[in-house]
């Protein structure tokens, strides 16, 4: 047959149904091609939780290590602080909470939420324990032994809830996933130098400020070279509901850091700065959080890369 | 990469069957979905969500959910077809026919037929596809399965233990499909099983069964495998040169599906992932940077400590 009549210009492989907007990517009536995670914002909090205890117990070890006795104790009060908090956030988000202890049947390294249930479960009684030793003056060795068990541990659980929600088809988390270690250990080490600074008379404190303010800057730079890496998959972070927590991450990072840095000698400046650090650590986390949620609920975050990848492995120009 | 053996035989050792699926010819599927009910009736699945009107097609079931494991999509496309005169074309023929034609058709190089063709008109193409758990071969929601609930059956099909899941939900962002989810009420995770009680029973799954086209084919994955290349040869050489396969592929980024499809157009037109690949590919590459970010913050530790305590 000849040539074709001439017809109307028209995409023949449009459904005649309106499609979201964005100019070039194909989708099921602009439907979720992914479950949005079904994780409240009280898990976010865990991730806060757990890097603050996590942090906080390594920095205690150091500090005994140092000599730096109160600052120990401080930063060991923190750290079983931030364990018995994690517990509740933790366990409330399940949907069968009375079979928490499932998670105790099987190590499965292909899993970072079981890898991650043993590291906590080691280091949660290691460091609670250690801490009403501490504070009661009993079992001096036991204390001792168990301190060196979470302060050991303590980078791994401040460092894998990072490696948790990047394993997942999520795209802000997963294409994030060689990033968000780094910002999580930075805002970790962040909310850990914080609280201890608050806790710790300034002249005992100078390693706390030190690891916090060099935690935020960590946060902060990681934070950037993520989104700069993640392209267009960085939009979530600058569209609600992550936008307030991100902007609300940087300005109070980056003020805590400033704060205690120049004045965090001087005490009332030391509790303004580390709680600055403590609510931008907080923040951080929710902002991951949220982008994640958002990265899922849109096809084209979807859609858009895995096509752009098809389209390079075939040698076809891409079509976005 | 080597191609995979047709069972899964890890941990059953003698009690290993033949990897079952299901190999979903969307080219003959009619949208009647048998699919749907058979399996709600079988798995004695809840209502999932209210029941309400989408305006999407035919389509009110809209995806793949914890109680919703079959899920019929409908796609209207508009189209181009061409506008026969019907009463030109007829005489045309007969007049070849007067003028001594060899063959008993009108010859399209001569022009008779051409003329007979008018101007295009709009029309529809209308896609129809029942989709499913894919029972990949890299399946991400049991790699990251916490409790074991999620495991490979002696089918070398993925399924979920509701004994056994705790609901801690993770299941549900790593699958690249968002196939499965938490039931609110139960508080479990759910999806297809392939329907297991019937396979153990020798039957074939309630969806299959029930498809009145064979457009759910149920069978041994290698043997679904060389239907499926049979019958994308046969369409292709028919002139449908959209049709393709997903997920039939083993060096695909989930290592190819217990279930595959036959497809019109692209993935993503049907909903699906266009280059899915299972997370935990790149899990390795994650704990590095996590075992780095952990090397930074105890190197801060020790450069915070090295300025003395003031």
């Amino acid at each position: 047959m000849t040539a074709a009549p001439p017809t109307p210009r028209r995409d023949p492989d449009r459904p005649g149904v309106s499609m979201v907007p964005r100019a070039e990517f194909r989708s099921y009536y602009g439907r979720p091609v992914l479950k949005q995670p079904v994780w409240s914002d009280e898990v976010a909090l865990y991730y806060f939780t757990g890097g603050l205890a996590g942090a906080s117990a390594s920095l205690a070890l150091a500090a005994r290590l140092a000599g730096n006795q109160r600052l120990a104790s401080d930063a060991l009060a923190v750290s079983a602080t931030g364990v018995l908090a994690s517990l509740p956030l933790l366990v409330l988000d399940l949907g069968r909470p009375a079979r928490f202890h499932h998670m105790l049947r099987v190590l499965r390294p292909t899993s970072p939420m079981s890898v991650g249930t043993w590291i906590r479960t080691t280091l949660g009684p290691s460091v609670v324990g250690a801490a009403v030793a501490d504070r009661l003056g009993i079992f001096p060795r036991l204390g001792r032994a168990a301190e060196v068990v979470a302060g050991s541990l303590g980078p791994a659980l401040a460092t894998y809830t990072a490696v948790l929600v990047a394993d997942t088809a999520v795209p802000a988390w997963h294409e994030a996933g060689r990033h968000l270690p780094f910002v999580f250990a930075g805002s970790a080490a962040a909310a850990a130098g914080g609280a201890a600074a608050i806790l710790t008379p300034t002249a005992e404190a100078g390693p706390a400020r030190r690891l916090a303010v060099g935690g935020a800057l960590l946060e902060l730079a990681a934070a950037e070279v993520m989104e700069r890496r993640l392209g267009e998959l960085a939009e979530p972070y600058h569209k609600p509901p992550a936008r307030r927590f991100a902007t609300l991450a940087r300005a109070a990072s980056g003020a805590g850091a400033l704060v205690l840095g120049l004045a965090g000698r001087r005490r009332p400046a030391a509790v303004l700065g580390g709680a600055l650090l403590l609510l931008g650590s907080a923040c951080q986390r929710l902002a991951v959080h949220k982008a994640g949620f958002e990265s899922a609920r849109d096809p084209s975050y979807v859609v858009g890369p895995q096509r752009a990848r098809l389209d390079a492995r075939a040698g076809v120009p891409s079509r976005r | 990469m080597s191609a995979r053996p047709a069972t899964f035989g890890g941990g059953y050792d003698g009690e290993a069957r033949p990897r079952m699926g299901f190999f979903t010819d969307t080219s003959i599927c009619i949208g009647c979905k048998a699919c749907e009910v058979a399996c709600k009736e079988w798995n004695l699945l809840p209502q999932d969500g209210p029941l309400s009107f989408t305006g999407n097609s035919l389509d009110n079931t809209m995806a793949l959910g914890a109680s919703t494991w079959r899920h019929v999509a409908f796609i209207e496309q508009a189209r181009p077809v061409p506008d026969l005169d019907l009463a030109a074309l007829a005489e045309r023929a007969a007049g070849d026919q007067a003028a001594g034609a060899t063959s008993g058709m009108p010859e399209v190089g001569g022009g008779s037929m051409v003329e007979a063709v008018g101007p295009a008109r709009d029309g529809i193409r209308w896609l129809m596809s029942s989709d499913v758990c894919k029972h990949c071969s890299s399946a991400a929601c049991l790699e990251v399965c916490p409790t074991g609930a999620l495991f490979r059956t002696e089918f070398g099909t993925v399924v979920v233990q509701p004994d056994i899941c705790n609901g801690c939900g993770y299941c549900v962002p790593a699958c690249p499909f968002g196939v499965i989810d938490r039931r609110e009420d139960d508080g479990r995770a759910w999806k297809c099983t392939l329907c297991y009680d019937r396979l153990r029973d020798d039957l074939e799954p309630a969806c299959a069964h029930a498809c009145p086209t064979k457009s759910i084919q149920f069978g041994q994955v290698d043997e679904l495998h060389a239907r499926a290349d049979e019958r994308l040869d046969e369409l292709h050489r028919a002139g449908v040169d959209s049709a393709q396969l997903y997920l039939r592929d083993e060096a695909d980024g989930v290592g190819g599906g217990g279930a595959f499809f036959l497809l019109l157009d692209e993935p993503e037109v049907y909903g699906f992932p266009p280059d899915p690949v299972s997370t935990t590919r790149d899990l390795p590459a994650f704990w590095k940077a996590a075992g780095l970010a952990a090397g930074a913050l105890v190197a801060g530790l020790a450069a915070a400590f090295a300025g003395g305590r003031r």
